[in-house]
């Protein structure tokens, strides 16, 4: 506890510099946002090896039609937790990890505003995670009805297990702590800026992060209230969703996705936001259209609220439902098209270099619009009918999922981990890394595209033998892919070891200092930024709206 | 961290939570607001059976016209009960009054309260399909070993437009003497 003994209790002579304290005790009582960020990221990039484990475990049953491998009950398992970690374990962490070590340094701040929350917040996740994790050892093993956790089926003694309950309370558990992270963030921002920096004047990763955090406080406690309506269902005989008692299964759904499409979008705004912090400095030019950035931002997060049933389009919505949640869907296409355009326009005759984050961004660009074009086919209600479902959808959010969010928290980490750690990764490993991932991504997912479209369904074990030949080379796909991330693992290791030896200099990248403020900080970073708040803030980022 | 930023955060944060909080409350809100959002006339939810009772009216009977009623019959997971319909399918004149019975029977040496809930294919037929007397309309105590029939009286309306051929009510009976029941 030393260290938040020392800055609270002494805090009228905290001009003295003091270092980490020692041990592994630092760890676990640190209130440093550097570390609060290495710890969510580390946490993140372990969770989505164990995400992909299962990956790896469905991919390898769906090698071959017939049952091979695994059991279907722990298959479903496998399914729902494969998500489950992903969603909760890996990217929302991992997003979280970047803003802690991002938003203070990028808004000229000493720390985040509720440091103490912020330790907090950590231990909850992870104590959410280990509770999830807990039921894959329980009798009926663990929850397999699919994360989107659907009654009746969730609650249904055969699918149940005694894994229900402590699924729902790691869901308690990790929708507080990012209820609390989403706290901090918004505090962090509204009230430790720079003195000199206006909201038009911050960084894009800092905007999608704050419109980001408001869509976390709004709809994460709706979550938290649906699960909690499924445990009484299940336990004290309520009936929310209990046809028998007067309640309504699609009830639920609707809970769920007014829930689940904000959620969506808490994954893909932050990527948005470094997407546009990473292209304008390897472009060597500012950020296309600023101001538009983060209104397309805002209006996203609007429109995520009112488009939730194009999820259960075949639920028997009445028409005027359908025709409404299609036409407010296709709506967002608008907003994303004008980023894509942005940063396509950022790129626009600039003297552009291909390092290993830029190359991440541009797969980015073009992958997600890919996804982005599969959701627009989804969109259209009655197309829906015949895609819903089926591996389409599944290659439609993996699209956006993993050659977006995922790309994108790579390219994070190479973009910054130079900065964060003083030393260089090894640019050979990293192109490589990127080559492999870019081509095996597409080989994974592309192939699920025309699976679905043949009519597969998604969630199951075994398959008709027509869907033999793409599932194989999806299969293929997703091992290269898998075993091609622990070059990603090597380089961290490498680099925070000290990497290629080469020193690198305070801005790491060419001119980033005009970007953003971080590259004015010494390589590697103090344990302490910021404690003097900056009195000029760059604003080449924003020269397009000035 | 000067007093006055402290400050201003905890204020801040305290305002969140306070969102939070009631989001969650809203996400219980959307409950009752779902039932009344269903009531609007556009809607074609598939009304509650206690919400349908009509009374009798006499209707001009269209003779020209046939439709199918498929007639199915579920038991909820392990609802311990024999439960069938004494005919599987029925060809009716839209405006004409028919009666077709059901029969349950408790196979269990315990009483069991039990409730049928119907389900129409397609679902926007329920607002055509007119029942006069239902055993789905409340729940059913069943004695230890009885065995009731069970009537169903309906008349199809005859506005019911010209597509629909054929209809399939289905009806699950679910166990609910362990349940509180909202009646």
């Amino acid at each position: 506890m030393s260290a938040v003994v020392d800055e609270h209790d002494h805090h009228a002579d905290d001009h003295h510099d003091h270092g980490p304290a020692k041990g592994l005790l630092r760890w676990i009582t640190t209130t440093n946002h550097k570390d609060i960020g290495t710890l969510y990221l580390l946490f993140a990039l372990a969770m989505f090896f164990v995400g992909g484990a299962m990956a790896m475990v469905i991919r390898a049953e769906l090698f071959e039609p017939g049952l091979q491998f695994v059991d279907p009950a722990f298959f479903n398992s496998m399914t729902t937790m494969h998500a489950l970690v992903m969603v909760f374990g890996a990217v929302m962490p991992a997003f979280v990890g970047l803003a802690n070590w991002q938003i203070p340094l990028m808004i000229g701040a000493a720390d985040m505003a509720l440091p103490r929350m912020n330790n907090m917040s950590f231990w909850m996740l992870v104590a959410g995670v280990l509770l999830l994790a807990s039921t894959l050892f329980m009798e009926g093993g663990a929850p397999n009805g699919g994360w989107t956790l659907y009654p009746p089926l969730v609650l249904q003694p055969i699918t149940v297990g005694k894994a229900l309950p402590f699924a729902i309370f790691s869901v308690h558990l990790l929708g507080i702590s990012s209820i609390m992270g989403a706290i901090n963030i918004i505090a962090t921002i509204f009230n430790m800026r720079a003195p000199s920096m206006k909201l038009m004047d911050m960084p894009l990763f800092v905007w999608t992060w704050l419109i980001t955090a408001f869509l976390l406080i709004a709809v994460m406690p709706v979550f938290a209230g649906a699960v909690t309506m499924l445990l009484t269902d299940k336990f004290f005989h309520t009936s929310f969703f209990n046809a028998a008692g007067g309640g309504d299964p699609v009830l639920y759904e609707h809970i769920f996705w007014f829930f689940g499409h904000p959620e969506v979008y808490i994954m893909i705004l932050p990527t948005f936001g470094v997407a546009s912090t990473i292209i304008p400095v390897f472009a060597r030019k500012p950020l296309f259209g600023y101001a538009s950035m983060v209104w397309a931002t805002g209006s996203i997060a609007f429109l995520s609220f009112i488009v939730w049933a194009h999820h259960m389009f075949t639920v028997g919505l009445p028409l005027a439902g359908e025709l409404y949640f299609m036409y407010a869907t296709m709506i967002i296409a608008v907003p994303t098209g004008v980023k894509v355009f942005n940063w396509t326009a950022t790129m626009w005759k600039g003297a552009m270099t291909f390092e290993t984050p830029m190359l991440f961004s541009i797969a980015f660009v073009v992958l997600f619009t890919m996804g982005g074009f599969t959701g627009l086919m989804m969109s259209i209600a009655p197309s829906d009918f015949q895609y819903h479902d089926t591996y389409f959808i599944v290659a439609h959010f993996h699209y956006t999922l993993v050659p977006a969010s995922v790309f994108i928290l790579m390219a994070a980490g190479y973009f910054w981990l130079p900065k964060w750690t003083g030393h260089m990764y090894n640019e050979k490993i990293g192109q490589l890394h990127f080559w492999i991932s870019v081509v095996s991504v597409n080989v994974l997912f592309f192939p699920q595209h025309f699976l679905g479209l043949a009519g597969m369904p998604r969630r199951i074990p075994d398959y008709a033998v027509q869907f033999a030949d793409w599932n194989m080379i999806s299969s293929v796909g997703g091992f290269i892919f898998g075993v091609s991330q622990l070059l990603f693992l090597y380089i961290v290791i490498d680099t925070i070891r000290g990497g290629t030896g080469e020193k690198v200099s305070d801005e790491v990248w060419e001119d980033a200092a005009k970007h953003s403020l971080e590259w004015t900080l010494p390589s590697p970073l103090p344990y302490h930024t910021w404690t003097t708040p900056p009195t000029v803030v760059p604003t080449e980022h924003v020269l397009d709206s000035h | 961290m000067n007093d006055s930023v402290g400050k201003k955060n905890l204020k801040l944060a305290r305002m969140l939570l306070l969102i939070a909080v009631a989001m969650f409350g809203f996400g219980y809100a959307l409950v009752p607001l779902y039932d009344v959002l269903c009531e609007w006339k556009w809607i074609e939810r598939d009304r509650p059976d206690d919400i349908k009772k009509v009374p009798e009216v006499a209707y001009k009977v269209d003779m020209n016209r046939e439709v199918s009623v498929e007639f199915m019959t579920i038991l909820n997971e392990s609802t311990p009960m024999e439960f069938h319909a004494e005919k599987k399918q029925l060809n009716v004149h839209p405006g004409q009054y028919y009666t077709v019975n059901f029969y349950a029977e408790n196979k269990t040496d315990k009483e069991i309260q039990a409730r049928a809930i119907a389900s129409f294919t397609p679902a926007v037929i329920s607002r055509y399909f007119e029942k006069i007397e239902c055993f789905c309309f409340s729940e059913q105590t069943f004695k230890p070993r009885e065995a009731k029939t069970l009537p169903m009286r309906f008349v199809i309306n005859p506005d019911i437009p010209e597509q629909y051929k054929t209809i399939t009510l289905s009806y699950t009976f679910f166990d609910n003497t362990e349940k509180s029941v909202k009646k």
